[in-house]
């Protein structure tokens, strides 16, 4: 015990002797949490619109006002000719043709039914997905309110319309950032975590003080204690200041407690801390160490649940998601986040979090050795 | 010179696959003695001295330091030496107080006795100002002073300097060795890897290692008459030149 205060002491000097360390636990949280919710943003805006009108009537003016006030679409082309729509979409210049024949109105009023013509620009899937899913919205809103018009005429009786409403449940306006927050700050002390510790590490190898430690009598487990507890404390730190921000910036108050959140994260910090001291051990020098840390916070964070469902993921990737500590974070922050689930709740993710950080760190254990 | 053995060594072989960086060393080292270990860049010097103290092991033959077999009780051996490694490994960003300290904490030391222990070791080194500024600030001579001093620190019966001197000027080499003196006059037993010849000359016995083998092993004037050398510069150029192992 007497040798891991004198551990202790020494660690916590370096790291507050270290500006950049202290820069990173403080500004990384602030940065990355104020900064990224704005930019990763889910809902897609500025979609670019060429509109291809060949009926130039009432009703095709009253659809095209109607797209272009939702919002979500930038009209750059109007045109009656297809193939200059498309030579937009070769430029860039469009994301989306929408197409309305010639006899648009006529058929509407006549046959009661009229055909419109998309065509999407899918080098940007996300934005021809969502663009036409909207486009598509918008049209049926506009068919809708076409036939309340017409109610009034007997002559065309109302079509039976099945109508769906929805109501979100845990995060009713779907406020992305009370969805990207809490996944945020969970990235961050997983690089914090891993990283810091990692580095630290394999720091003390490349100036060789690591060498003067191994020719003491000092034991293994109190070398990595010293190396992990100002790390954990460290992580708990960050999250503080995350929750803060998420409460300040974002108003995202835990539907659950506070203790919940920490004490998930007090076993999470471990694993994570576990996952930085195992890539020391096969590191030799700070380029390695990084770059590994690198590696795995890439799969990580794409294989995490914060960006994609999870659940709309091929079976490998689910497979490969369940040796992912992130998204086991990430899955109980947003139970307790936004559903307010209790310590109850997410017994089995305190478990496999547990598993995680004993199997880590005994690895890492096992495979530093003060004799080579 | 006692004989009471602190050191002895059978046979010890270091390989690193087809390499044999260690090639079936015997020697035995006596208590208080200087036992200056010379060879060449690459001779095996470091692997040898690195093996005894723990950190590597070896590849086959036998040795105990301090009593203790290098295989089974290492941890062991590792609480009766000390030990000044080639490349400095002081805390630069801890000050000189704070590293004595720690290293004092590792081996148990209580908190008061670091703390009159740091103050003597300060004033012989006359550094008594220098105590609070951080290592990283200070010229390397009184670096490597300083490292020796921390390796010595724990008071162990052996020491094991690799390379102490290794670019200090001449003057704080001298400093250096006064300092090797008075350990060793304590009973301390030094063990030096040295690839200055006139620093050779300032010890008890040496061994001159060439690929891996002991060629030569004797006391400084003994070792001088049977080459028929004026100074130990002779004997080792003699020595060495038949080595056949590129130098790294």
């Amino acid at each position: 015990m007497k040798t891991l205060k004198f551990l202790l002491r020494k660690e916590f000097r370096q790291i507050f002797r270290d500006p950049a360390i202290i820069r990173l636990i403080l500004i990384m949280p602030v940065i990355q949490l104020m900064v990224l919710p704005w930019a990763a943003d889910y809902e897609i805006k500025n979609i670019k619109l060429a509109v291809v009108d060949q009926d130039h009537s009432e009703y095709s003016r009253k659809l095209i006002n109607k797209v272009t006030s939702s919002g979500y679409f930038l009209l750059t082309d109007y045109t009656s000719s297809y193939e200059h729509s498309l030579e937009k979409v070769e430029l860039d210049k469009a994301d989306l043709i929408l197409q309305i024949p010639a006899h648009f109105e006529k058929d509407i009023v006549k046959e009661n039914e009229a055909k419109l013509f998309m065509a999407l620009n899918a080098i940007n899937g996300v934005n021809a997905n969502l663009g036409s899913a909207y486009l598509r919205t918008i049209i049926q809103d506009f068919n809708r309110e076409i036939r309340t018009e017409w109610i009034q005429f007997p002559r065309f009786s109302p079509e039976t319309q099945i109508e769906v409403t929805e109501s979100n449940w845990f995060n009713p306006l779907m406020n992305y950032k009370y969805f990207m927050v809490p996944g945020i700050l969970v990235i961050l002390l997983t690089m914090v975590g891993t990283n810091l510790t990692a580095i630290n590490i394999v720091k003390e190898k490349e100036i060789g003080t690591i060498e003067q430690i191994n020719v003491t009598p000092i034991k293994k487990h109190h070398f990595i204690l010293g190396k992990l507890i100002p790390f954990w404390l460290i992580g708990l730190v960050v999250l503080t200041i995350g929750l803060f921000i998420s409460r300040v910036a974002y108003g995202i108050i835990p539907a659950g407690s506070f203790l919940t959140i920490y004490l998930f994260a007090a076993v999470y910090l471990f694993a994570v801390l576990g996952l930085g001291l195992l890539i020391s051990t096969y590191s030799v020098n700070q380029q390695q160490a990084t770059l590994l840390s690198f590696f795995l916070m890439m799969i990580f964070i794409l294989l995490g649940g914060l960006y994609t469902s999870i659940d709309s993921m091929p079976e490998w990737a689910k497979w490969i998601t369940r040796f992912n500590p992130v998204s086991y974070f990430i899955e109980v922050m947003r139970m307790v986040v936004l559903k307010g689930s209790g310590i109850a709740d997410i017994k089995k993710h305190f478990m496999i979090m547990g598993g995680f950080a004993v199997v880590l760190n005994t690895w890492a254990i096992l495979n530093y050795r003060k004799r080579s | 010179m006692q004989n009471e053995k602190v050191i002895t060594v059978n046979k010890l072989t270091k390989k690193f696959g087809d390499f044999t960086a260690v090639d079936h060393i015997s020697f035995d080292v006596f208590k208080g003695e200087i036992f200056g270990f010379l060879g060449a860049n690459g001779a095996g010097k470091t692997t040898a001295m690195r093996m005894l103290c723990g950190l590597l092991f070896p590849s086959s033959g036998e040795a105990t330091v301090a009593g203790y077999d290098v295989y089974k009780e290492n941890e062991k051996i590792k609480k009766s030496i000390g030990y000044m490694s080639q490349k400095f490994s002081l805390y630069e960003d801890l000050t000189v107080k704070e590293n004595m300290q720690f290293y004092g904490g590792i081996y148990h030391m209580t908190e008061k006795y670091i703390k009159e222990k740091t103050a003597t070791i300060l004033k012989q080194l006359h550094l008594e100002k220098e105590g609070n500024l951080l290592v990283k600030s200070l010229p390397l001579g009184w670096k490597q002073k300083l490292a020796f001093a921390v390796s010595i620190f724990h008071e162990p019966g052996i020491v094991f300097l690799d390379e102490p001197t290794g670019g200090v000027d001449p003057v704080t080499r001298r400093e250096f060795w006064n300092m090797i003196y008075e350990a060793s006059d304590r009973g301390t037993t030094i063990f030096v890897t040295t690839h200055y010849m006139d620093e050779a000359e300032y010890c008890n016995r040496v061994t001159i290692m060439v690929d891996g083998r002991i060629d030569a092993l004797d006391t400084p004037s003994n070792l001088k008459k049977n080459y028929n050398a004026s100074s130990m510069d002779e004997v080792f150029l003699i020595l060495a030149r038949k080595a056949v192992r590129a130098a790294d």
